[in-house]
């Protein structure tokens, strides 16, 4: 069992990022991926589905998109990082991975250019959901077996529900081995239709129209062509997100949405026997908020505000009355303040079936967008 | 300058994941029913936190009338395909219904535009029939809100005929009306959702015909303090009046100027984020502000201060 973030990555070469939107899953990701790169080791590669345009434009994402591209040496050199090993980052353009998917899987070239071509395909790929969820487990999958790197952190796709990336997988394969897929492209292969299917036929046929029906017959028919290969990766991929060397990383903040997802999710990885390797508590305020020292402080200077002010008004230079109002604000706020910390400490004690490695990172002075924030993120993650 | 946004009949409500989008929606389907419209809210996601912000049980297909003029549903398309093809249809027979159900379970793995047509047709179809005078959509994020607006066109594009290509024609006619149909972006001060914002607007120009009605701010901190407060509190944490302080207040208070700092500069930034999303934004575009709470509260207590903030930036 692991102790500490670092131990856990040292033994690890997937590392799955989830959690609600929001929460800064994305931030995370690269920054696990900047540490391991910089204290273990090894080549590892952050593969992201939408980073923010600065942060990904200081590790020269932006160019490169789908590509697998280095984080260049001097980049680590600039902000005082010596990194043992190699960083490597690639964004998660979806209509690119699934155009790669169908040229691997294609029988011959006039099946892969019709499949290209047909305008489902494209629609399927470009415009709708679903379809990441799949290509993102499947992209992760050829990465990781192709033996390129030591350490893959993936940051996973922000989808409706955070299932729907862990069954995407077995949903494919099932899909592609259905009767129903199979019932459906007889019309196009042959004009036989029995009698009992013919009202689903018709039905279907007033509804859709004759065209579409045969736009999905012979969409399906092409894909069909690569069933086996496509069933057979499925598998493989769902595999490799139960296996040992694989790990989640549970991402939240402390506010009652993200946790509750949270929550779920860890609770859906053991009904899967999947490994929860940390929790990481995102953006926490910090713990002197709760401090009852400071409380009462913040209780006398409310109080005796008029007082104080008048006090230290000649030591600051302004008027007493200035001086009291400020001496108030400041109190009102770590009041205000100390609110939403008691409400997120409550949380976090109430919080059920945290991992070992529970992780919690204060809110930092400064938004993360190149590698020096990463590191110092980084940091605060490894433990 | 905004008082019509509530003027019009179908409001869909998008926004970054944990900026408070269902809190807005539920805030603002308030505001419609307390205003003396009849008004639906719809969750799509059905996540179950719109049920939450009204501290009520779990919502169904079938809408329930929470408090006066004001009713509450959640999503889900196979009863809405089953409504569909029961209403619009006229397909009496129920046995059709299970093979029918097979066939778009099925289109739908194939052309999901089929499920988030389902979805906005369910919700054009309030509209269309006049059931309420206003029907807020707690609608998908901001990666899947165009996907959502323009299933219609998506679907025209793939179905010349046939029932389901009529069917999205009158959809269209209402979601491209801005006099009937109107987007609102929840945003908070922070800089992912700042530039989710900036960019879901000018896709929300370029790809639907979906008019982009209002940008809501959630979550503004309050200033703390203007320049000469400021000063003063700097001069405060010197050396001299530090320790007076602490001989006054104790050893904490050193902990409670930190908290203030802290609230400073969260303010600050978010500001810079603030004035970027104003700056790219049309100027026309109305943008309504909603302060921190300070309570983490998703209840029905925080919708309604939220339906309170709101409701001055209406007037």
């Amino acid at each position: 069992m692991s102790t500490s973030v670092e131990h856990l990555l040292a033994a690890k070469e997937i590392a799955i990022a989830c959690g609600s939107g929001g929460v800064g899953k994305t931030t995370v990701a690269a920054a696990l991926g900047t540490m391991a790169a910089t204290h273990l080791g090894g080549r590892v590669l952050v593969l992201t589905v939408d980073p923010a345009r600065r942060l990904a434009s200081a590790l020269g994402l932006e160019a490169f998109g789908n590509a697998e591209t280095r984080v260049a040496p001097e980049a680590f050199a600039a902000v005082g990082l010596e990194p043992r090993g190699e960083l490597w980052v690639a964004m998660l353009d979806t209509k690119q991975s699934w155009d790669d998917l169908v040229r691997r899987h294609a029988p011959d070239e006039k099946t892969r250019d019709a499949i290209l071509a047909n305008p489902l395909y494209t629609n399927i790929t470009a415009k709708f959901v679903q379809s990441h969820d799949y290509i993102a487990m499947e992209r992760l999958f050829e990465i990781h077996s192709s033996g390129r790197y030591d350490l893959v952190v993936v940051d996973t796709p922000p989808t409706r529900n955070a299932l729907d990336f862990l069954d995407a997988p077995a949903r494919m394969a099932e899909f592609f081995e259905s009767r129903l897929l199979r019932w459906l492209t007889v019309p196009y292969r042959s004009r036989f239709v029995t009698l009992a299917s013919r009202p689903f036929y018709q039905m279907a046929d007033r509804i859709l129209g004759t065209q579409f029906l045969q736009d999905i017959a012979e969409f399906f028919s092409l894909f069909q062509t690569m069933q086996r290969g496509f069933v057979a990766r499925a598998k493989e991929v769902t595999r490799v997100l139960a296996d040992r060397r694989t790990t989640f990383v549970v991402v939240s903040t402390l506010e009652a949405a993200p946790l509750d997802e949270a929550e779920f999710f860890m609770d859906a990885l053991r009904a899967r026997r999947l490994q929860l390797g940390a929790l990481v508590l995102n953006r926490v305020l910090p713990p002197y908020l709760l401090d009852a020292r400071a409380t009462a402080a913040a209780d006398v200077l409310r109080a005796s505000a008029d007082d104080l002010g008048a006090d230290l008004a000649p030591l600051v230079d302004a008027p007493p009355a200035r001086v009291s109002g400020v001496l108030t604000e400041v109190a009102n706020s770590f009041s205000n303040f100390q609110v939403v910390a008691k409400r997120e400490a409550e949380q976090r004690a109430e919080l059920a079936g945290a991992p070992e490695v529970t992780v919690a990172v204060p809110y930092l002075d400064e938004d993360v967008h190149d590698l020096g924030g990463l590191a110092r993120l980084g940091a605060l993650l490894w433990g | 300058m905004s008082g019509s946004l509530l003027e019009r009949r179908l409001l869909f409500v998008t926004g970054k994941g944990g900026v408070g989008k269902t809190t807005v929606s539920a805030a603002l389907a308030l505001l419609g029913a307390r205003s003396g419209r009849r008004t639906l809210v719809c969750e799509v996601d059905a996540k179950g936190t719109l049920a939450a912000a009204y501290e009520t049980g779990r919502l169904a297909f079938e809408p329930r009338q929470l408090e006066d003029r004001l009713f509450a549903m959640a999503m889900n398309t196979e009863d809405s395909l089953r409504e569909y093809v029961g209403l619009q249809l006229r397909v009496p027979l129920l046995a059709r219904v299970r093979p029918l159900a097979r066939t778009l379970d099925f289109v739908a793995t194939a052309a999901p535009g089929v499920r988030e047509i389902l979805t906005v047709g369910k919700l054009c179809y309030e509209v269309r029939e006049e059931h309420y005078d206003l029907v807020v959509v707690d609608a998908v994020a901001t990666g899947h809100i165009i996907g959502q607006l323009t299933a219609p066109q998506a679907i025209q594009e793939l179905v010349h005929v046939g029932v389901v290509s009529d069917q999205t024609r009158w959809m269209r006619t209402i979601l491209e009306d801005p006099v009937l149909t109107g987007l609102i972006i929840v945003t908070t001060t922070e800089e992912m959702p700042v530039v989710e914002t900036i960019e879901l607007a000018s896709r929300v120009h370029d790809e639907t015909k979906v008019e982009l009605a209002a940008v809501v701010v959630n979550r503004v901190l309050p200033e703390l303090f203007g320049r000469a407060e400021e000063d003063v509190f700097d001069r405060l944490r010197g050396a001299e009046p530090s320790a007076r302080l602490r001989a006054e207040a104790g050893p904490g208070v050193h902990e409670v100027f930190d908290a203030a700092e802290l609230a400073v500069s969260l303010r600050r930034r978010r500001t810079e984020y603030l004035a970027a999303l104003r700056d790219a934004l049309p100027p026309s575009l109305p943008m309504l502000f909603v302060p921190e709470l300070f309570a983490r509260a998703t209840g029905m207590r925080a919708t309604s201060q939220v339906a309170s903030a709101l409701a001055e930036e209406l007037s």
